[in-house]
């Protein structure tokens, strides 16, 4: 597989999850799109350190899996909490803070 | 191209779990795809950690909002028809805008060289200790932001 054609696979994957991101309202699906651009932006690391023959894209795949990992933790623990105080899973829904309830 | 059509399917469902099932072929074919291109160690990291660990969370938290068939019905009245003409328009004016920048340009493809474990190992202990450092704060601060949030509020 060519550099270009790894670089074009995650641009693909990055644009299907920026779709969904801005799209969908379910929070579920918004954090599995925050991870599907997250993971496109890790394809590109391994891609360009592949092009450059270096292991330097392998270990900014790893931070960006530590940074997925962070995220998603505090992201699905906030989407707990929300649903328990507002018992839905909109994100149109949490506007708790400009209600002052 | 399977991560592509798996992907898709992912965005688009309605049923969580059939997303997620979508999700996990998509990350497998990715580390196929990272195995192609020579990093044997990102493909290991990414069938763990994305498609065991991840995937398991979210999992995990799917069950506990314990969704029933009035909220998939409720979820596909929220992406039908006209919701997605916009964000798919945004979406295709940047995407043409980076494949234009990435496919116009003809780089001089250097021949590709699978990178083993062992070299990424040395390489992130002796020259990148310090991002390995920063890492590991954030993967701290994760955890104890997700313990807060998680205990709750009876204080």
């Amino acid at each position: 597989m060519s550099w270009q054609g790894a670089a074009g696979l995650a641009l693909v994957l990055f644009c299907i999850g920026l779709a969904g991101l801005l799209a969908r309202r379910n929070l579920v699906f918004v954090l599995m799109s925050v991870e599907m651009m997250l993971n496109a932006a890790g394809l590109l690391f391994i891609a360009a350190g592949m092009r450059w023959g270096t292991a330097d894209g392998q270990i900014m795949f790893v931070m960006v899996l530590n940074l997925a990992g962070a995220e998603l933790a505090v992201g699905l623990i906030l989407l707990l909490r929300m649903r328990g105080r507002v018992r839905t899973l909109d994100g149109d829904a949490a506007v708790l803070l400009r209600d002052a309830s | 191209m399977v991560a592509v059509v798996t992907s898709l399917m992912a965005v688009t469902g309605k049923n969580p779990v059939h997303a997620l099932l979508w999700f996990v072929v998509s990350l497998l074919a990715m580390a196929v795809v990272f195995f192609v291109l020579g990093a044997a160690f990102a493909a290991a990291l990414e069938v763990i950690v994305y498609a065991g660990a991840i995937v398991v969370l979210f999992l995990f938290v799917v069950m506990m909002l314990s969704l029933d068939r009035a909220a998939w019905a409720r979820e596909g009245s929220w992406i039908r028809g006209p919701v997605w003409v916009a964000p798919v328009g945004f979406v295709v004016v940047l995407g043409g805008a980076l494949g234009w920048e990435i496919f116009s340009v003809p780089l001089p493809v250097r021949a590709g060289r699978a990178v083993l474990p062992a070299e990424v190992g040395l390489k992130m202990f002796s020259g990148d200790i310090l991002a390995v450092e920063m890492a590991s704060l954030l993967l701290l601060a994760g955890l104890v932001a997700a313990f807060h949030l998680a205990r709750g509020s009876e204080r």
